[in-house]
């Protein structure tokens, strides 16, 4: 995750609370989505931003995880053609493992 | 006037030690951490020149082999000895880094780049003997300067040296007593930006057996604007390589978007064709410096061998119709608006369906998409995946949504649709375009009838919009137009000309 990105997570949940912010990321390969997904539960895991050595435990979803949250039309509109493309199960259990193991807040879906 | 892709010209430079000391991450390592594990494992895993030559993206490149060979050549491709080949294609060549020294120096007008004596007299023997070489290039390669006075250069400070191996062989001096935008690593950049340019530009020329006298507009469509401290990109390097290439007649303009810069210039040379404005106008990308390397730092840590050591550059022209070459089509050109919106969906739908819509064509009606043509052996070990092959997938899956293909005929239209990333990671060069070498090629011998050539951009890089850029245009067979020798009805412009033409007659026989 680059370090502005970073950055601006920290800010965010400084100032309305871990408890009040969810991250959604839109990674198109599971490894990418490990590393962000890390980033923002247990710090930067390559030591070089904002977030290095900070523990937000923020919770952490892939898109594809809330569909049910989401207006169809926008859906289709915006998403519906990378669920054809990616690996969706990948990418969720990818996300879904680091969720659980690292995120002290949660929301439920 | 339809516009043709009349020629086109891609070429690579191999220049390892150029990539270990100023391609961006390694320089600024350099910088940083000169002790760096990085810094050391770099220099001791350069490519050879010869393997440079025999690695199957590189003769995809210059037009060697076909994107369709490169397909069944099984990977890794860089231990692919085995196979035939050469370091000159159909559309290009690969120079080693010794002549880029010599195109270097030659691209210089303001005794900027100091090469040492002896080297010098190595590269004049092997340059001068070049099809591209000019003679008036003896007068501005010079007679090179004693390594005293390279190093009493260098002691100044501003100015970066050049090496060849571990020796220093040269330098590009300061080019100014405090603007930043004119020391020695920044102009080395530029240089090497229009030195590659210059080299396509005569190619392309070359290859169309044309005069020079004859090109009469250059687009310039890299990444590297040019310019001084009071206006650091307002300068124009279309002219500076026009001059090089004794372009007599012809000026130009710079146009950048980033990746997506020479896809749009080729929009906008095509207009200007289409217009009669100008017959001839060459679109140039040439090499990028920092983005040599740029992945290395990934690739030296998984223990491969850095591939970014080559400066890739294309030219190609468009001229008036030729009843040959294939056409550009402007009748439709995919373009990503302010309001497009930025999912992969919608700027999809934007570049690749709505242009094919407006001209009542099916995805299945293009032969080949070129979306982006990153070589993936570079970029999957950083972790960027396969980016041609995500691009078409993207493609297969818009048109499996709009109900032009099944679902289960995606794969099937993924291979016979998709190209095989074969471009080096320069930028703007991997961004569609150079797939015009191949495309003008089989379309002539009737392999392909049409192709889809698509430039992305990241232009939220430049930190003034959160917004991409991105053109898309289709290239196609160049059908005859049946001609009507006489009009079968009356157009409302005939019918206006002649009214027009009556009442000025009127108007001079009864005006005062």
């Amino acid at each position: 995750m680059d370090l502005e990105n970073q950055g601006r997570i920290k800010e965010i949940a400084e100032k309305y609370g871990q408890d009040e912010v969810i991250v959604v990321l839109g990674n198109a390969d599971p490894g990418g989505a490990e590393v962000f997904a890390e980033t923002v539960t247990i710090g930067d895991p390559s030591y070089a931003g904002p977030l290095a050595g900070v523990s937000l435990g923020l919770p952490v979803y892939h898109i594809f995880e809330l569909k049910s949250e989401v207006d169809p039309s926008v859906w289709q509109e915006n998403v519906e053609m990378m669920e054809l493309v990616l690996d969706v199960e990948g990418l969720v259990n990818s996300i879904k493992e680091r969720r659980e193991k690292y995120s002290k807040y949660s929301i439920p879906v | 006037m339809k516009p043709v892709v009349k020629g086109v010209a891609l070429s690579l430079f191999h220049v390892p030690t150029l990539m270990a000391y100023y391609g961006n991450v390694p320089y600024y390592e350099r910088v940083f951490k000169p002790d760096s594990e990085y810094l050391s494992k770099l220099s001791s895993t350069l490519r050879t020149y010869d393997e440079a030559v025999k690695y199957p993206p590189n003769q995809v490149f210059i037009g060697n082999y076909s994107p369709e060979e490169l397909r069944k050549i099984k990977r890794p491709w860089l231990i692919n000895e085995n196979l035939t080949a050469n370091r000159e294609g159909e559309f290009g060549e690969i120079f080693n880094e010794l002549e880029f020294f010599g195109w270097l120096k030659i691209a210089d007008s303001f005794e900027l780049v100091w090469l040492e004596k002896n080297f010098l007299v190595q590269v004049k023997e092997i340059i001068s003997r070049h099809s591209l070489f000019y003679q008036s290039d003896l007068k501005d390669l010079g007679e090179g300067k004693e390594l005293y006075e390279i190093k009493a250069e260098l002691a100044k400070g501003g100015a970066v040296p050049l090496f060849y191996g571990l020796e220093i062989i040269g330098c590009v001096r300061n080019g100014h007593a405090y603007d930043e935008n004119l020391k020695g690593y920044p102009l080395l950049e530029k240089l090497a930006n229009k030195a590659s340019s210059v080299v396509v530009l005569r190619q392309v020329i070359s290859n169309c057996a044309m005069e020079a006298k004859s090109i009469d507009f250059i687009i310039e469509s890299s990444e590297e604007a040019v310019g001084d401290m009071f206006q650091p990109g307002g300068g124009d390097l279309a002219k500076a390589i026009a001059e090089k290439a004794q372009c007599l007649n012809a000026n130009g303009v710079d146009v950048r978007a980033f990746c997506a810069g020479p896809a749009g210039a080729i929009i906008i040379a095509s207009s200007l064709v289409k217009s009669g404005l100008f017959k001839n106008v060459v679109v140039i990308g040439g090499g990028s410096v920092p983005k040599l390397g740029m992945n290395s730092r990934e690739h030296v840590a998984k223990g491969l061998t850095p591939l970014e050591d080559c400066l890739g550059a294309v030219a190609v022209l468009i001229s008036e119709d030729d009843g040959i070459s294939p056409v550009i089509n402007l009748d439709s050109v995919g373009r990503h608006k302010v309001g497009t919106g930025s999912s992969p969906q919608a700027i999809t739908t934007a570049l690749v369906s709505d242009p094919l819509k407006m001209l009542g064509l099916n995805f299945t009606d293009v032969d080949k998409y070129a979306p982006e043509l990153h070589n993936p052996e570079i970029t999957e070990p950083a972790g960027a995946g396969d980016v041609p092959l995500a691009n078409i997938k993207m493609i297969a899956a818009l048109a499996t949504m709009q109900g032009e293909i099944k679902r289960d005929q995606m794969d099937r239209f993924i291979v016979e649709k998709g190209i095989v990333g074969f471009s080096p990671t320069q930028g703007h060069i991997p961004s569609g375009v150079p797939i015009l070498g191949w495309a003008r090629k089989e379309i002539l011998i009737d392999n392909w009838k049409r192709v889809m050539v698509i430039g992305k951009g990241s232009l939220f890089l430049a930190r003034m919009t959160n917004l991409a850029e991105g053109f898309s245009f289709l290239v196609e067979k160049n059908e005859p137009v049946t001609e009507l020798t006489q009009p079968t009805t009356l157009s409302r412009e005939y019918i206006r000309e002649v009214i027009i033409e009556v009442l000025q007659e009127m108007s001079g026989k009864f005006g005062g």
